[in-house]
C-alpha cells in the first residue's frame, strides 16, 4: 500500500495543468479526487512519474446554466453535484445518480470528471452521460478545444477517447426537465460499484437506456430502445436489454446472472421512468 | 447505588473518539526503521533462488535477509514452520524474505527489487483435493495431508449404531462453514526496540503476558529485561494471539542494527497472511422420530487448516465444535470427530467463536432439517428436544463437557413473543402467496456455546502458561485506586467493565478508579482477552481484590473512629459507624492512612491497601440465547434483505448493558456477514482473490440491519458474579438463523440447503431453477 515515487505538480489553472501535461506527456497522470488512482497507485497497478493535481482549480469547477445545456466543471465534486438544485431541476436523472457513487467520503473529494476520464464502465455516472448524449469537452495545451459525444467518448476498459496531452475540462448535459427518469443500482453493499446499474430516460416511446457495467464500456441498451420506439411494452422491451451486450465475470456474478439483471433492472427502469 | 447493571458509558470512549487513542503506529522514538516482507506469489513451488543484491545497493535500505541469516528457524507455535519460507513457499503470501529500511516508501521499493525464482509445484486448494489418492503433499515429511486426526471412537460408534437402527427416520446432510477473514480495523503492527538493558515491544497483540514468554524463550532474553506492551489495539477477533513471523523478526533485526525497528501490516497483506477462520465441512447423519425428538447424530469434521496450522489453536477448534454438536439439545447419542487437512492456503485459526459458531451451524440447521421432514413447526422442534431445565448441571454424552446452567425454553419464549411468531407467519404465508411480494422467511436458532475460558489446565492445553486472570488493585495515598489487571482488552470496553465491578466493592466512585491493562512491566502475569473469558474471570479477580482491600480499608477507618470495623458502612465513598452519618472518615483518608504507618493500627501493616488475586474459574460457562431472523428475498433478482433481527441473549449477570448489547450486535453483523457476504476465495491455482475491502465483502452499517434485543437472566454457579461472558455469542449464534430463515423462505422451491455465503447469484439460480423446472 505504498505508492512507487512520482514526482509532483499543483497545477493553479486548467492552462498550467495542460502545460505540465504536455511537457510530461504520457508519463504523467492527473490527480483530482483521487478515489480511482490512488488505490491503483497504492497497490502498484499504475506508476506514473508525476502526478498533476488538478483538485484545487477553481476554474475547473462550476455549474452553469448554457441555454439548452447545463454546464459542469470536470473538478466539480460529486457531492457538488448531486446537491445541485440547477440539476436537480433540469438533470434530475444526473443529480441522483451522483448521489449514488460510493459514499459520503468519495462524494466529498471524487469528481465528475475524474470518475468519467477514469473510463471505468463500473461506474455510475458514465451510462447516465451515454443514456442522455451529454458532450464532453476536451482540451490541449495548444488551447484547441473539442467537443467529444458521450457515446464516442469511451472506447474500452479504462480508456478514453482523451490524448495524452488533452484534459476533459467540462461535461455538457441536454436539460431535460419533463422527461421520465430512472436509476437503477444493484449491489451487494450500499458503497460498491454497481454489479448492474441502469440509467433510462423517456419521453414518450423515445428513450435513452445506459447500461452501467455490462461490457468494457457503458453501453446503450439499444434493442430495448429500438423495440419501445417501434411500439413494445416496456416489459416487451425490457427484455432485449442485455441484447449485444459482453459482461464481465467476477465473484459478484457471471455473465448470464448480469443479463438477466439487466433484463431486470430495465423493466423496472420503464416503469419507475413511466410513473 | 450498585454500577453493575448499570448503563456506564465508556471509559474508553474520549480518547479513542478524539482521536487521543496510541496505537502501536502512533509510537514513535527516535531512529525507528520500518521493516517489509518480500511474499511468495506461488501457493505451491520451490525456490530456486532469491536475489537479495539489487535490494541490498538501494540507497536507504539497512539489512535484506532470508531464513538462512536466521540463527533459530523454527516458528514458535506452528506447525511446520520456519520464520521466513525455507526452501519452499506452500501459500500466496508466505513471507520469504524481510528488508529494513530508513522509511516505509524505500521498504516497499527494495521489496519489489528483490528477486525470486521459483519452480511450481502441484497445489491443493480444498480437502478434498488434499485427501485424493496421489494428492500433491503440502509437508512430504508427513507423508499425507492429514496432519492430525481425532477419529470416531468405537464406543460411541456402537452406542449410534444402535440409536439409529432403532430410530424412525433418519437424514443426511453437509455443510461447510466456509472460510471468512477477522478484518480487525488495525491489521498486525509491531515496534521492537532492543537496546542494551532491555528489548521493548509494543505490539497489536491480544496476549501481551503470552508474548512477552515466548519472545524471551525465542530470543533468550530472560523476562526481567523483555518488555511487551500492548498499547490501543483495533480489533483482534482471535487472530492476534498466533505467533506471526513479524513479531520475532521485528526484535531480531532490532537488536542487528542497534535501532528501532517497526512493521505495520498493509489490508492487503492482511488478508494474506493474518490467520482466517472457519473452514469447515461437515458430514451430518441425524436419526429421529415422527415427533421430531432427535435420537442420534453423527458427525464428521473436515478442518481445512491452511498450509501451516497454528498451534495448538487451529487444532483445537474442531474440538471445540465437536464439544458443542449437541447444540442445547439432549441428544441420546452422538459420535464426533474429525480430520485436519493441510491445503496451500493461508493459515486457518481462531476467529470470533473459534469452533462453536461451525458448531451452533451444525446443531440449528439439523434441527430445521428435522422441522421440515417431520413437518413440525421449528419453534415445536426446538422445545421438544430442548435439554430441561431442572436437568443442569448437564452432561453431553459424547465428551467431559458439563453445561452449568440454562433455560432455553424460557429464551425461546421471550424471542417468540418479541417477534410476535403468530403474526409473523400469518405475513410469511401472505408474501409468500402473492407474486407480487418479496418472499419472505423466519429462522431460528435456539444456540449455547461455551465461554469463560476456563477452569484449570482449560488453556494450558492451548499453549497459555494458565486459565485463570489477575487483577491487582493498589489505593494511591490520595484515596483513589489503580487496578492493573493481567486482561488485554482490545475493544472490549474492560476498563469500564471492572471498574464497575471494583466501585462497587470498594464503595468508590468509579471516576476515582482507573483501570491499567497492557504492559508485563506493570501488570500481573495475565493470560489475555480471547474466549469471551474477561467479565467472568478477570471482573471476578477484580472483585475478589477489592473486597480484601475494602475490609483493610474498614479496618483503618474504624481505628480513626474509634469503632468496630464490623459497624462499619461506606457511603458515597465516606467511611461511618452504620447509621451515624455526623461522623466520616474520607477514602482519601483512609488512603493517606493506609501508607502512613504512624496513622495504622498496629496490627495492619503498610501498604495493606494492595491485593492481587488470581481468579480461577471452577468451570467452563456456557452462554446461550435464541435468535429469530426475518428475511425478504427479492424474486427476480435474488437479493437477500435482513428484515428483522431479533436476539435474546442469556450470558448470566450483565455487568454493564451498553457493552453487552454492543458486544451482541458486533457479533451478529458478524454472523450476518458470514451468512450473506463474506467469504475468503482462492482460485485453482492457489491465488487469493479477496484480498482488498472491495473484494472481500465485510458489511457496512448500512448493509445490516437495526437490532431488537431481550435478556434471560441465568447466572453460571462458577464465579460469584454470576457472568458467564458475552464476547462472542453474536457470532455463534446469528449465521444459522439467517440460513434457516433464506431455506425457511425458499421452501416452496423444493430448497433444503443452501451454501454460505448466500449471494444473490445464488439465490437467483435456486429461483430461475425452479420457474424453468
Amino acid at each position: 500500500m505504498i505508492p512507487p515515487k512520482f514526482d509532483y505538480v499543483k497545477a493553479r489553472s486548467a492552462d498550467e495543468a495542460l502545460a505540465a501535461l504536455a511537457e510530461h506527456g504520457e508519463d504523467a497522470k492527473l490527480l483530482a479526487g483521487g478515489h480511482s488512482l490512488i488505490p491503483l497507485l497504492k497497490l502498484r497497478l499504475s506508476s506514473p512519474s508525476v502526478l498533476i493535481d488538478i483538485g484545487e482549480i477553481a476554474d475547473l469547477s462550476y455549474i452553469n446554466d448554457g441555454g439548452t445545456h447545463i454546464a459542469i466543471g470536470a473538478a466539480t465534486t460529486h457531492r457538488t453535484v448531486a446537491h445541485s438544485e440547477l440539476l436537480r431541476a433540469q438533470v434530475p436523472l444526473l443529480a441522483h445518480a451522483t448521489g449514488q457513487v460510493g459514499d459520503p467520503q468519495v462524494r466529498n473529494r471524487g469528481t465528475i470528471g475524474g470518475s468519467i476520464a477514469h473510463g471505468d464502465p463500473a461506474s455510475d455516472q458514465p451510462a447516465v452521460l451515454v443514456a442522455i448524449d451529454a458532450v464532453l469537452v476536451a482540451r490541449s495545451a495548444t488551447g484547441s478545444q473539442r467537443e467529444i459525444p458521450a457515446g464516442e467518448f469511451f472506447r474500452s476498459f479504462l480508456e478514453t477517447a482523451l490524448a495524452p496531452d488533452e484534459m476533459l475540462v467540462e461535461i455538457r448535459v441536454p436539460k431535460i426537465p419533463g422527461a421520465g427518469w430512472s436509476f437503477q443500482k444493484f449491489n451487494r453493499r450500499a458503497q460498491d460499484w454497481a454489479i448492474v446499474g441502469v440509467a433510462a430516460v423517456l419521453d414518450g416511446t423515445s428513450a435513452g437506456i445506459g447500461l452501467v457495467n455490462m461490457g468494457g464500456t457503458p453501453v446503450r441498451a439499444k434493442a430495448t430502445e429500438e423495440a419501445l420506439a417501434g411500439g413494445a411494452s416496456p416489459a416487451e422491451a425490457a427484455a432485449h436489454a442485455a441484447d449485444g451486450t459482453d459482461p464481465p465475470s467476477d465473484l459478484n456474478a457471471d455473465p448470464d446472472y448480469r443479463c438477466h439483471l439487466a433484463r431486470v433492472l430495465v423493466g423496472r427502469a420503464l416503469h419507475e421512468a413511466r410513473s | 447505588m450498585s454500577m453493575v447493571g448499570t448503563r456506564v458509558i465508556r471509559k474508553e470512549d474520549p480518547n479513542l473518539i478524539t482521536g487521543r487513542g496510541l496505537f502501536t503506529d502512533d509510537v514513535s522514538i527516535m531512529g525507528t526503521t520500518i521493516m517489509a516482507f518480500v511474499r511468495s506469489t506461488e501457493a505451491h513451488a520451490d525456490i530456486v533462488s532469491v536475489d537479495l543484491a539489487e535490494a541490498r545497493a538501494l540507497p536507504g535500505v539497512l539489512v535484506v535477509i532470508t531464513v538462512d541469516d536466521l540463527e533459530t528457524q523454527e516458528l514458535p507455535g506452528a506447525f511446520m514452520r520456519t520464520v521466513l519460507a525455507k526452501d519452499r513457499v506452500r501459500f500466496v503470501g508466505e513471507p520469504i524474505a524481510v528488508v529494513v529500511a530508513e522509511d516505509r516508501y524505500i521498504a516497499a521499493d527494495a521489496v519489489e527489487l528483490v528477486q525470486v525464482t521459483y519452480r511450481p509445484l502441484p497445489l491443493v486448494i480444498t480437502p478434498v483435493e488434499a485427501l485424493a489418492v496421489g494428492a500433491p503433499l503440502v509437508q512430504e515429511a508427513l507423508g499425507t495431508n492429514v496432519c492430525f486426526e481425532v477419529p470416531w471412537p468405537q464406543e460411541q460408534i456402537d452406542q449410534v449404531d444402535r440409536a439409529f437402527e432403532a430410530a424412525p427416520r433418519q437424514a443426511s446432510t453437509t455443510f461447510h462453514s466456509q472460510r471468512v477473514h477477522p478484518v480487525p480495523m488495525e491489521p498486525s503492527a509491531i515496534l521492537a526496540d532492543w537496546g542494551p538493558d532491555k528489548l521493548t515491544v509494543w505490539a497489536s497483540t491480544q496476549m501481551p503476558h503470552g508474548l512477552r514468554n515466548c519472545l524471551s524463550s525465542f530470543l533468550g532474553v530472560p523476562q526481567h529485561q523483555c518488555r511487551v506492551i500492548q498499547p490501543d489495539v483495533g480489533g483482534g477477533f482471535g487472530a492476534k494471539v498466533q505467533q506471526y513471523p513479524e513479531l520475532f523478526l521485528a526484535p531480531i533485526l532490532s537488536k542487528r542494527l542497534g535501532r528501532p525497528v517497526k512493521y505495520v501490516q498493509t489490508r492487503t497483506e492482511c488478508f494474506a497472511i493474518m490467520c482466517s477462520g472457519r473452514d469447515q465441512h461437515h458430514e451430518i447423519d441425524v436419526a429421529f422420530d415422527d415427533d421430531g425428538h432427535i435420537l442420534g447424530l453423527r458427525s464428521l469434521i473436515h478442518a481445512d487448516l491452511g498450509a501451516y496450522p497454528d498451534l495448538p489453536n487451529s487444532f483445537g477448534m474442531p474440538t471445540l465444535t465437536n464439544w458443542m454438536s449437541s447444540g442445547c439439545y439432549k441428544i441420546p447419542a452422538i459420535v464426533a470427530g474429525y480430520k485436519c487437512v493441510l491445503t496451500n492456503k493461508t493459515p486457518q485459526s481462531a476467529y470470533r467463536g473459534a469452533g462453536r459458531p461451525e458448531a451452533s451451524f451444525l446443531a440449528e440447521r439439523v434441527v430445521d432439517l428435522i422441522a421440515d421432514e417431520t413437518g413440525i413447526d421449528p419453534a415445536e422442534v426446538r422445545l421438544r428436544n430442548f435439554i430441561p431445565t431442572d436437568e443442569f448441571p448437564y452432561k453431553v454424552p459424547h465428551a467431559e463437557v458439563y453445561y452449568d446452567s440454562g433455560n432455553y425454553p424460557l429464551s425461546l419464549h421471550e424471542a417468540l413473543r418479541l417477534c410476535d411468531y403468530e403474526n409473523l407467519k400469518v405475513e410469511r404465508d401472505r408474501r409468500n402467496a402473492d407474486a407480487s411480494e418479496k418472499l419472505m422467511g423466519i429462522g431460528f436458532s435456539t444456540w449455547v456455546e461455551i465461554a469463560a475460558f476456563g477452569p484449570r489446565g482449560a488453556l494450558e492445553g492451548f499453549g497459555h502458561i494458565g486459565s485463570y486472570e489477575s487483577a491487582q488493585v493498589k489505593i494511591q495515598p490520595d484515596g483513589t485506586a489503580i487496578i492493573a489487571t493481567g486482561a488485554s482488552p482490545h475493544g472490549q470496553g474492560t476498563h469500564t467493565t471492572l471498574a464497575m465491578i471494583a466501585a462497587d466493592e470498594l464503595h468508590m466512585s468509579i471516576d476515582n478508579i482507573t483501570v491499567r491493562s497492557g504492559d508485563t512491566d506493570t501488570t500481573p502475569q495475565g493470560v489475555g482477552t480471547m474466549g469471551s473469558r474477561t467479565a467472568a474471570i478477570a471482573g471476578e479477580a477484580t472483585k475478589q481484590a477489592s473486597i480484601k482491600v475494602f475490609q483493610n480499608a474498614c479496618k483503618i477507618a474504624a481505628h480513626m473512629l474509634e469503632a468496630n470495623p464490623d459497624d462499619l458502612e461506606c457511603v458515597d465513598g465516606l467511611f461511618q459507624v452504620k447509621g451515624v452519618p455526623s461522623k466520616t472518615i474520607p477514602w482519601s483518608q483512609v488512603g493517606w492512612a493506609g501508607l502512613s504507618p504512624t496513622l495504622l493500627p498496629d496490627d495492619i501493616p503498610a501498604g495493606c491497601l494492595e491485593s492481587t488475586v488470581f481468579a480461577e474459574p471452577t468451570g467452563f460457562t456456557y452462554p446461550a440465547g435464541a435468535y429469530v431472523c426475518v428475511v425478504g428475498i427479492d424474486r427476480d433478482t435474488g437479493h437477500v434483505e435482513v428484515e428483522k433481527f431479533y436476539s435474546v441473549d442469556d450470558c448470566g449477570t450483565v455487568i454493564n448493558p451498553l457493552l453487552a448489547e454492543g458486544q451482541v450486535q458486533g457479533g451478529i453483523i458478524q454472523g450476518i456477514a458470514q451468512a450473506l457476504f463474506e467469504e475468503m476465495v482462492w482460485d485453482s491455482a492457489g491465488q487469493p482473490l479477496t484480498t482488498t475491502l472491495m473484494d472481500y465483502l465485510a458489511p457496512a452499517a448500512s448493509d445490516v440491519p437495526s437490532i431488537i434485543d431481550g435478556r434471560t437472566n441465568t447466572p453460571t454457579p462458577h464465579n460469584s458474579l454470576g457472568a458467564k461472558g458475552i464476547g462472542e455469542s453474536g457470532t455463534i449464534g446469528s449465521t444459522p438463523a439467517v440460513v434457516n430463515a433464506v431455506v425457511n423462505a425458499l421452501a416452496q422451491y423444493g430448497v433444503k440447503n443452501i451454501a454460505m455465503p448466500i449471494s444473490p447469484q445464488r439465490v437467483w439460480r435456486i429461483l430461475n431453477q425452479a420457474q424453468g423446472a
